[in-house]
């Protein structure tokens, strides 16, 4: 459905990627008494979120906000009688409140539709209320689309007895006038959208800004409009076209939070439709279809499913927990009866997977969800009033204390449900298990689950072809490089293997090889809208069970006879699976049938024939179906000399939709049986596309004959090959799923998260649908054509190449006659040798090797052409000088520990010499690098000789400190001091190379001086998140944003994001996050280490998300605010003023300066064996570095000076004058390539057509509201101590509406004291009441935060030596470890200082700590999460997956009743007893005592300060009873860090010797 | 790649060849390849480079990352299998190669250089001694007939990739002996030339047809161009019997030296010297008398050829052996300073190794003939110290001396093919008197004369074995092509 308020789809914009996150919150009376109060309280909450939301670029411009309310019955009754309708009793009638077009025939039209449905259902209209809106206040765009708003008041008919009877037929009246409004295809029909009709609830929303919810609506003004609960949101979107319609809340619910898999959703959706049955609804249930319109938002959707679930009979809170069901499916504690009702509702519908708290209310119960990785807050209280308060943050409505009696958060995947009508809150535990025991589903699930390892076979071997393997091979484009680079490895370590360096080679549409369809099509990740996941230390909320065959009816409640159904662990079948399944009837006594697609057919009828195969091929299943096959295997078996296969994605792709259009898919299976899959890649694709299972069955004979011929070498067998291979890929699914933050390859499958590249509109639409494809390409035919020539190669006796072996490849290493690469053997001498001699001439030489694709395509860009011939040339002279230009160059972030000292202070210095910057990368920065250089120095002399294996020279003035500090997931060395260092300040969201994934540093390339920055131990592993923990979706990333800010107010602040479709509205969404600049990377980004599927399959190229980012930008009149920089393979002037042109302020080079410093694309960089001391950290290699500041200057320059040259060509006199002139490339003409023709670029050029003021660059600045710090008084009353170090002690109120507190105090710290800070306790700060998020962010020694009341999320985020404590108020009565004080995410990448707690935690507590030590008296799920140093004493129950990923640092656990090993994640640590001194004396060496000291003597120390800093009970309990308590405690003791410590002492002890 | 680390852990280890004293007693090779043990070593050198510049410094390209890797495997049957899918005559390049590759080694830049030359040695000896080297004749024939007129390397490995595409080939070669200038250019203790008859076998086994001592073409060639043809065939016969033509006859015109005395006995081009001494290796009778025997022998010219002179010069017992070359002294550097590219550098062969006084910057004047019985033979030689600046030389003043001199051996490279050949055909020339024929895109390696295509030295001039090669490989692909529409030979 379009939406009004939005541009049409044009260029590459398309307002589907439109993403939002928000601020959620909702009030509710227990016993469902009703007042006005409730209301007002409400919009309380509402304005006290602001914060959370975003204007666009007109600051009263919102993105929406409203509140659901239940029926003022008395109002609305009064309201009525003045015109004269006496309103039904409550409960016997609806109300629809309905937004109508402007146009009054239109309205009319509309009004029209209304009543004949209303009619149509044997209902009673019993009028029309005008509703009252004062329109003063809102923004000019807001008020040209707003609609007339209306409520229609509709009475139960005969026949409907019961309110749930009439609110069905609401629902029916509401969708068929909603359809039949659609159908008259009004252009003003679009404006036409109903909030809200029932009989219980009502909504009041709009474009409007959270405290304008209450001007606007006068209704909610009015003291009559009483309720019992208001549910409200305030809406953050990455765009700044919102409409009216697309605010929360909807009917059921309002959502903070995204749902990944909402294509497959809706997709599932619309697949059961012919399957679909409801006792319930009857035949009504033919009247809501489509239930989903392609284009709504992904809440919208779901809010659309959820009321199906509940129309047709199910409780909200039940529907709900099949949508969002809880990771059950390695939950190894939970209870059984709960773990089958979840497994038995698996069947029937995916997971709507996904970041997402959703509050949700019928009217009579009201509550809230959280998603099974917990990654949205929602913090509640109860009252002594019986007043229920939840939202995003604690402190949105403040209550004295002593009401307060309960204040807890929602956990993962848990409920919480206030009855209205029972009058009281039933917790997740009551509700589930009361839900879980009202069917005995576990039963149920006995008798119709088949597992299908269970499933007894005669282990028949499958029937192999009597085609040679190795023609087969070919027949499937196999490569040496597949065998060597992907399959050995997977088939030897059991995981995919890892590569280095960025992709240079083209894409497929462009390559002069013949590739697989699987090439033309990327993965899409997430970013800043939703975070990835990890699936490795967070691997029990993810699961590969799949089922196969038929899905039960979604709307079959009580289901007498529901279909068995088939589970496989996991997606790749090995052959004896396979041979149960496509058997499968023998095995099961009928109850399951298989039947065969065979997807080859002649190779005879050429290419043509792909088509009418494939339409024949969907009409087989069709009947296949029909006829009551429950699994469908596709099938390229057959193929042999004469048969030619269809690419079994292709031929997948289109089965799976026909069926879905059919409605028919959920009655089938879809297994694919094919030789074409062997990498993940390839199966997250056949996933994607549809697949329930795969079988590789060619890649699992290449396995088996490389074992028989020894190739794995000894003792690796053909089985165990195999399963390490099943493994890998399953493995490797889990990080392609979770990139994209999927848990679960139920909701993955045929979810398309892919984006194609190289394929024509016609093709995608037809056969995988709803996939984007921006630039046209080939179409079916082609994807034929190109899979008979392989075929043909392949079976050509002829041909001496391939009589023996297989095509050599060339895709990973560089091979004379593989495929192209741009950084050839001859392109990287000639820029080597331009860069040392300094040869303007020998550049040229290389810049053609590069800029000239008429021969050899290989990006989009060397396809385009300048249009000189609508030029009027300039002279060189006038253009702007190069020393100006290569001010916008920057260098990649390229960690110290991805590239060694020498490297990345070189690059440093060159950049800082030419006024440009270089990246710290992540991984902090060493504090010798910051002062200015002395003449005379070296960076030997700087850093010292331990630290450089090779001397560079420096000049008096040098600088080799790197202006742009990275923040990215890892946090290491991120101090109040290293931001404080920065001239810009960037967020890694994604990096090219790898997008959405996290990386490791292992133990062996953690060296001291490593170590040192990042504030480590030596040898100690490091890893970095997939997500940053503290930006879950786009609200997030705005507060970090403010975070950073206010840590560095001089800095900018920038933010990293990877190419993919949907990159231009994140985009967006950031400038409107206040970000200062935003850099868009090419898919084809270098990296350190990375596997090889991400590297080659992972985002797009740049020229696609950086003109998308442009035009975007530029639509939302958000570019003149935000400068935009490109970066991803740039190696070329032309390469600038093509990124110029397509929207670049600014450039970012990588591989090419470290060319000039001496890289020659090893690809080794992950081995540490760079023989050019480039990428290593081995001094012995780095003292073979050659590099100089002056290499990378002069290439630099070269660059400049081409560039200028086109400028001059092209008329350009000022760079900022070609920003976004994409009108002046054209398609390169006369583009002879069979696959290249296809290709249409003319979404890449497009324009925007906004008027001329509207900015086309950067050249505006962000407002980031700091004057509004609460810090500035600190900073103010701190004066005595920040100049003469004098003692100062501050108190002041706080509320969560002061946010980010202490940091800019800090930053006065740092850039006074650097990381020494002050004495401690220089500056003590009293606080009261609820601080809002960030409480002592990068908090600087010295400081003290003191805070009476409790904390939001973030509290003590890299914390830099300071000490925050926090106890509740005196007044609360509430027992400290049975209440939350501080939300999540907590003292997230912390460096060192000290945190008390004296309450609960919420989840990921003290995730990434590298130093601080914190007591806290309970916590929620995944605390202690990936760190590397520190203490951490919980004195209370923790949540589960503790000390995931934990490799360093200690964490001592009270665990009273012996449960808390079954919540830790132990594949890490160890878990031991703490000792007495003396028994520790005895048992452990002393050199693995943490910091030295004796375990007991630490714990009694973390904990006397505790009491002293928090007054903590629980603290002196323990402390007065030490000798009980002591054993109660469990050490969790990571195995690296005693690794760690073992080798350090072993090697001081070696030094001493 | 084999050992991630081998780099760091192993030396590069020089194939070891008999005592210098030793061998130039006798005409055998010398240099004796590595043992599966060394070979594995070195072949763990290699660092499987991303963008090994070796593959692309190999003018046949070789895909040397992957055999270093399979030697480092002991896998050698796969390894040669690899050699050969790039490289037709590894036996050759294995031995007389100066390995371009190695200079464009990625170890080059600051450590020595894998030993790729050394391990393609290896496999290539291993391969025949376990008889994996076997015809492979094609599949199925074409009917279609190519000659190959010219048996060098270049003419070999075409006939041999044309023969393996199923077409009827016939080599032509004006000699009494298949081979070009590596059966009688390039002595025996470089290069035995019973290498060259296995692969005729071999070649003969995959249906290549032969024939000897007939030159195309009625016209002789010049002074210093071997040729001891027995029989003419007409160029027109040629194209009327054949679909095709590759003239691969190599540049074997010799650059003279016209300087006063020239005309003296004693003076000789090198080409009139080294395949006498071929020939007698070979066993063959009545082979003339040229030797350097008790003679002060003096090289002109500091290339190959020269070092070969050299070689045979010591070995037949020279009083003395001087080399001039024109140019300036090379640097002998260490590292390779144009890395990738191949370096001007000094470079001793084992010729020298043997005992040869080296000069350079050196300009012949004159030969001085003798007196008496002497008298028309060269007894001496004048010659002129040079200096040169900006690529522009100078005579020192006053540095002009003589020096005795038997034998003068001219080795001062090739200026062109024998222009006879290529104008029985009426083949269009290049500026530099080589067949003009392109070496990329339609119709490379055509000639100007339709159905004519030319490859090898006879195209490009002069130039090294490997050039030859992956000319013959290219030009018949090209050929293939011509005939078929379209051709599976790898380039």
């Amino acid at each position: 459905m379009d939406q009004p308020g939005l541009p049409s789809v044009q260029g590459l914009y398309d307002p589907q990627y439109e993403h939002d996150a928000c601020g959620v919150g909702f009030v509710a009376h227990i016993k469902g008494k009703k007042s006005h109060a409730i209301v007002e309280q409400g919009l309380t909450i509402l304005k006290n979120l602001t914060h959370r939301g975003a204007v666009g670029w007109d600051p009263k411009l919102s993105d929406g906000a409203g509140c659901l309310i239940q029926i003022p019955d008395k109002f609305l009754r009064e309201e009525m009688a003045k015109r004269g309708v006496k309103l039904p009793p409550p409960g016997q009638y609806g109300v629809g409140i309905v937004f109508l077009p402007r146009d009054p025939a239109s309205r009319l039209a509309c009004e029209y539709e209304i009543e004949r449905a209303i009619k149509d259902e044997n209902q009673v209209l019993l009028g029309w209320r005008d509703v009252p809106v004062d329109n003063s206040d809102l923004a000019e765009p807001a008020k040209n689309i707003e609609p007339v708003i209306r409520q229609v008041f509709i009475g139960r008919g005969r026949g409907v007895t019961v309110t749930d009877a009439l609110e069905r037929k609401l629902y029916i009246i509401r969708k068929s006038a909603g359809h039949a409004i659609q159908a008259l295809k009004l252009a003003h029909g679009k404006e036409f959208y109903v909030p809200s009709m029932s009989a219980r609830t009502l909504i009041y929303k709009g474009m409007l800004l959270a405290h304008q919810v209450g001007e606007y609506y006068l209704d909610l003004k009015d003291p009559r409009v009483e309720s019992a609960l208001c549910l409200v949101h305030q809406r953050f979107s990455t765009n700044t076209f919102p409409s009216w319609d697309l605010a929360h809340p909807f009917r059921l619910i309002c959502h903070n939070g995204e749902i990944n898999t909402v294509r497959g959703n809706v997709n599932w959706i619309r697949a059961r439709q012919g399957a679909i049955s409801s006792p319930i609804l009857g035949k009504d249930l033919e009247k809501i279809w489509p239930l989903i319109y392609d284009g709504q938002s992904d809440s919208a959707s779901f809010d659309n499913a959820l009321e199906l679930l509940v129309m047709g009979g199910y409780s909200v809170a039940h529907a709900m927990m099949m949508m969002i069901p809880e990771a059950w499916e390695n939950h190894s504690l939970m209870d059984p009866a709960r773990r089958a009702f979840y497994e038995y509702h698996a069947a029937m519908m995916e997971p709507w997977d996904g970041p997402a708290s959703i509050a949700f209310t019928d009217g009579r119960q009201i509550g809230a969800t959280l998603d099974r990785n917990g990654l949205r807050p929602s913090r509640y209280i109860v009252t002594s009033d019986d007043l229920v308060i939840m939202g995003s943050e604690c402190g949105c409505l403040p209550v004295p204390e002593e009401k307060i009696v309960k204040k807890w958060r929602l956990q993962p995947g848990k409920m919480f449900l206030v009855d209205l009508e029972k009058g009281r809150i039933i917790d997740d535990k009551e509700l589930k298990d009361t839900l879980a025991s009202t069917r005995p589903y576990a039963e149920w699930i006995e008798r119709i689950r088949v597992k299908l390892d269970e499933v007894e076979s005669d282990k028949q071997q499958p029937a192999r072809s009597s085609v040679m393997l190795l023609d087969r091979q070919q027949a499937f484009a196999y490569t040496q490089e597949d065998l060597k680079f992907l399959m050995m490895p997977m088939a030897l370590n059991g995981e995919e293997p890892v590569g280095s360096m960025g992709n240079d080679s083209p894409l497929a549409v462009l390559s002069n090889k013949d590739k697989t369809l699987y090439h033309y099509f990327k993965q899409l990740f997430a970013q800043v809208t939703n975070p990835p996941i990890d699936p490795i230390r967070e691997e029990l909320v993810t699961s590969l069970v799949s089922f196969i065959g038929p899905k039960p009816n979604l709307l079959g409640i009580d289901e007498m006879n529901p279909p068995l159904r088939l589970e496989v662990s996991q997606p790749v079948l090995d052959f004896y699976e396979m041979e149960k399944v496509r058997h499968i009837e023998r095995y099961t006594q009928g109850k399951f049938a298989a039947s065969e697609l065979d997807i080859t057919y002649p190779l005879a009828w050429g290419r043509q024939a792909v088509e009418a195969r494939l339409a024949s091929l969907a009409a087989q299943a069709e009947d296949a179906v029909r006829s009551g096959t429950s699994i469908i295997i596709i099938s390229d078996r057959k193929v042999d000399k004469d048969r030619v296969a269809i690419p079994a994605l292709l031929a997948l792709s289109a089965i799976h939709q026909h069926l879905v259009n059919k409605g028919l898919r959920t009655s089938t299976g879809l297994v694919v049986e094919t030789a074409s899959a062997r990498e993940v890649h390839h199966f997250a694709l056949l996933g994607g596309y549809g697949a329930e299972a795969v079988h590789p069955y060619l890649a699992l004979e290449t396995l088996l004959d490389l074992a028989a011929r020894g190739q794995l070498g000894a003792g690796v067998d053909g089985k165990m090959a195999i399963k390490s291979f099943v493994k890998a890929i399953g493995k490797g699914l889990k990080k392609v799923m979770s990139k994209m933050g999927i848990s679960t390859y139920m909701s993955y499958t045929g979810a398309q998260i892919f984006e194609a590249v190289g394929l024509s509109r016609a093709l995608v639409d037809r056969y995988f649908t709803g996939t984007a494809s921006n630039i046209g390409g080939i179409g079916v035919f082609e994807v034929a054509e190109e899979a008979i020539r392989i075929h043909r190669a392949a079976f050509d006796e002829a041909n001496p190449v391939l009589k023996a072996a297989l095509d050599a490849g060339g895709e990973y290493a560089w091979r004379v006659r593989g495929e192209e690469h741009m950084w050839t053997p001859d392109a990287i001498a000639k820029l080597q040798q331009s860069a040392r001699s300094n040869t303007y001439a020998t550049y040229k030489e290389f810049a053609q090797i590069i800029n000239d694709q008429s021969s050899r395509h290989m990006t989009f860009r060397g396809l385009f052409e300048f249009r000189f011939d609508q030029c009027r040339p300039v002279p060189l002279e006038e253009v702007e000088p190069a020393a100006e230009i290569v001010k916008r160059f920057s260098t990649g972030a390229m960690s110290l520990g991805s590239i060694s000292t020498e490297a990345h202070t070189t690059l440093a210095v060159a950049m800082n010499r030419i006024g440009g910057k270089s990246n710290t990368g992540e991984g902090g920065e060493d504090r010798r690098r910051y002062a200015p250089v002395k003449a005379g120095e070296t960076l030997l002399s700087r850093l010292g000789a331990a630290r450089v294996a090779h001397d560079v020279e420096l000049r008096e003035g040098d600088s080799l400190k790197s202006k742009i500090k990275q923040v990215a997931s890892g946090r290491f060395g991120v101090t109040a001091e290293y931001l404080a260092s920065a001239e810009q300040i960037q967020i890694k969201m994604a990096q090219g190379a790898k997008p959405g994934e996290g990386g490791q540093l292992p133990g062996r390339k953690v060296s001291e001086y490593i170590a040192e920055i990042r504030y480590a131990t030596p040898g100690v592993e490091l890893i970095s998140p997939p997500p940053h923990h503290d930006i879950y979706s786009i609200e997030d990333l705005a507060q970090l944003i403010h975070d950073l800010k206010n840590a560095n107010p001089q800095a900018s602040i920038s933010v990293k994001l990877v190419s993919e479709v949907g990159v231009g509205t994140v985009a967006a969404g950031v400038s409107k996050a206040k970000s200062d600049h935003v850099t868009i990377s090419g898919h084809d980004g270098g990296t350190g280490a990375s596997p090889w599927s991400s590297i080659k399959h992972a985002g797009t190229p740049w020229e696609l998300g950086l003109a998308e980012t442009q035009q975007t930008l530029v639509l939302n009149r958000l570019r003149g605010r935000i400068a935009v920089q490109v970066d991803g393979q740039m190696k070329t002037g032309r390469d600038v003023v093509i990124g110029a042109m397509l929207g670049a302020d600014e450039f970012g080079f990588a591989t090419a300066p470290l060319v000039t410093a001496g890289c020659i694309m090893m690809r080794k960089c992950h081995l540490n064996t760079c023989p050019v001391g480039v990428a290593t950290q081995d001094p012995v290699l780095r003292k073979k570095f050659t590099g100089k500041p002056e290499y990378v200057i002069n290439y630099l320059f070269f660059v400049a000076e081409e560039a200028r040259e086109l400028m001059a060509r092209l008329g350009i006199r000022q760079l900022n004058d070609l920003i976004g002139r994409a009108d002046l490339l054209d398609m390169r003409k006369g583009i002879g390539h069979w696959k290249a023709k296809g290709l249409d670029f003319s979404k890449i050029f497009h324009q925007p057509q906004m008027p001329a003021e509207v900015a086309r660059y950067h050249r505006e600045q962000q407002d980031h509201g700091l004057e509004k710090a609460l810090d500035h008084r600190l900073v103010e009353l701190a004066r005595p101590a920040l100049e003469r170090g004098e003692k100062v002690t501050i108190e002041m109120p706080i509320r969560n509406i002061n946010r980010t507190v202490g940091t800019l105090l800090s930053h006065e710290i740092a850039k006074r004291y650097g990381h020494d800070g002050l004495p401690d306790d220089t500056i003590h700060v009293r606080f009261a009441g609820s601080a809002g998020q960030s409480l002592g962010a990068f908090l600087a020694k010295g400081v003290t935060l003191d805070l009476i009341g409790d904390t939001n999320d973030y509290c003590g985020k890299g914390l830099s030596g300071g000490r925050i404590s926090v106890q509740p108020s005196p007044k609360f009565k509430g027992e400290p470890t049975q209440n939350i004080i501080t939300g999540n995410v907590v003292l997230y990448g912390a460096i060192c200082g000290e945190a008390y707690f004296r309450g609960v935690a919420g989840e990921r507590f003290a995730v990434r700590n590298s130093g601080a030590q914190a007591v806290v008296e309970g916590v929620g799920d995944h605390a202690c999460e990936y760190m590397t140093g520190g203490t951490v004493a919980v004195l209370g129950m923790t949540g589960r997956n503790f000390a995931a990923g934990m490799s360093g640092g200690l964490a001592y656990v009270l665990d009273e009743d012996g449960s808390f090993p079954g919540r830790c994640n132990t594949a890490m640590v160890a878990l031991e007893a703490v000792l007495s001194e003396a028994e520790q004396e005895a048992r452990l060496a002393r050199e693995l005592w943490h910091m030295g000291l004796a375990d007991e003597v630490l714990v009694k120390r973390l904990i006397e300060s505790h009491a002293l800093h928090t007054g903590s009970m629980r603290a002196r309990q323990i402390l007065e009873k030490w000798a009980d308590f002591r054993t109660k405690f469990v050490k969790v003791f990571p195995h690296e860090y005693r690794r760690a410590l073992g080798e350090l002492a072993a090697k001081s002890r070696k030094i001493a010797a | 790649m084999g050992k991630v680390t081998g780099f760091l852990e192993f030396e590069r280890l020089q194939e070891a060849s008999e005592d210098k004293r030793e061998r130039i007693k006798h005409y055998r090779e010398f240099i004796a390849r590595l043992n599966d043990k060394q070979a594995a070593i070195q072949g763990a050198r290699c660092m499987d480079c991303g963008t090994p510049f070796c593959m692309s410094g190999c003018p046949v390209n070789n895909i040397i990352p992957d055999w270093n890797d399979l030697v480092y495997k002991q896998n050698w049957k796969a390894a040669i299998e690899t050699l050969h899918s790039t490289n037709n005559f590894p036996e050759f390049t294995g031995r007389i190669c100066p390995a371009p590759c190695e200079e464009a080694c990625v170890l080059r830049i600051n450590e020595d250089a894998v030993g790729i030359k050394s391990i393609e040695h290896a496999i290539i000896d291993k391969a025949w001694e376990e008889g994996w080297v076997q015809p492979r004749p094609a599949a199925r024939k074409t009917g279609k007939k190519v000659a190959v007129v010219g048996s060098g390397p270049a003419g070999l490995a075409c006939a041999q990739q044309l023969a393996r595409a199923g077409h009827e080939v016939v080599v032509f070669e004006k000699n009494d002996r298949i081979g070009g200038l590596l059966r009688y250019g390039i002595p025996d203790f470089k290069m035995e030339k019973s290498h060259i008859d296995r692969r005729m076998e071999q070649m003969a086994a995959e249906g290549i047809s032969f024939r000897t001592g007939v030159r195309v073409g009625n016209q002789r060639p010049g002074k210093g161009v071997p040729d001891w043809a027995t029989g003419t065939l007409a160029p027109g016969k040629l194209l009327a019997e054949f679909g095709a033509v590759v003239l691969a006859g190599g540049a074997e015109q010799p650059r003279d030296l016209p300087v006063p005395g020239r005309e003296l006995d004693g003076v000789h081009f090198a080409m009139e010297f080294l395949p006498l001494q071929n020939k007698r290796v070979a066993g063959d009778a009545g082979v003339p008398d040229l030797w350097a025997t008790d003679k002060h022998v003096v090289v002109i010219g500091g290339g190959d050829t020269g070092s070969d002179c050299v070689g045979t010069a010591n070995r037949h017992g020279a009083k003395s052996v001087t080399q001039f070359e024109l140019l300036p002294m090379p640097p002998d550097v260490e590292r390779n300073p144009v890395w990738p590219y191949w370096p001007t550098r000094l470079r001793t062969s084992s010729s020298h190794e043997e005992g040869a006084r080296r000069d350079w910057s050196i300009a012949t004047k004159a030969f001085v003939g003798g007196e008496g019985n002497m008298s028309g033979k060269v007894t001496a030689l004048k010659a002129v110290r040079l200096e040169w600046k900006d690529g522009k030389m100078g005579e020192v003043p006053g540095s002009e001396f003589t020096l005795p001199a038997d034998l003068v051996l001219l080795a001062m490279g090739f200026v062109s093919p024998v222009p006879s050949v290529l104008e029985a055909f009426s083949v269009e020339k290049d500026a530099r008197g080589n067949a003009k024929a392109a070496t990329d895109g339609q119709g490379c390696y055509a000639t100007s004369v339709p159905k004519i295509f030319a490859a090898g030295d006879m195209r490009r001039g002069q130039s090294l074995v490997v050039w030859a090669i992956r000319e013959g490989r290219q030009c018949a692909r090209a050929v293939d092509e011509f005939l078929m529409g379209s051709s599976e030979l790898p380039r």
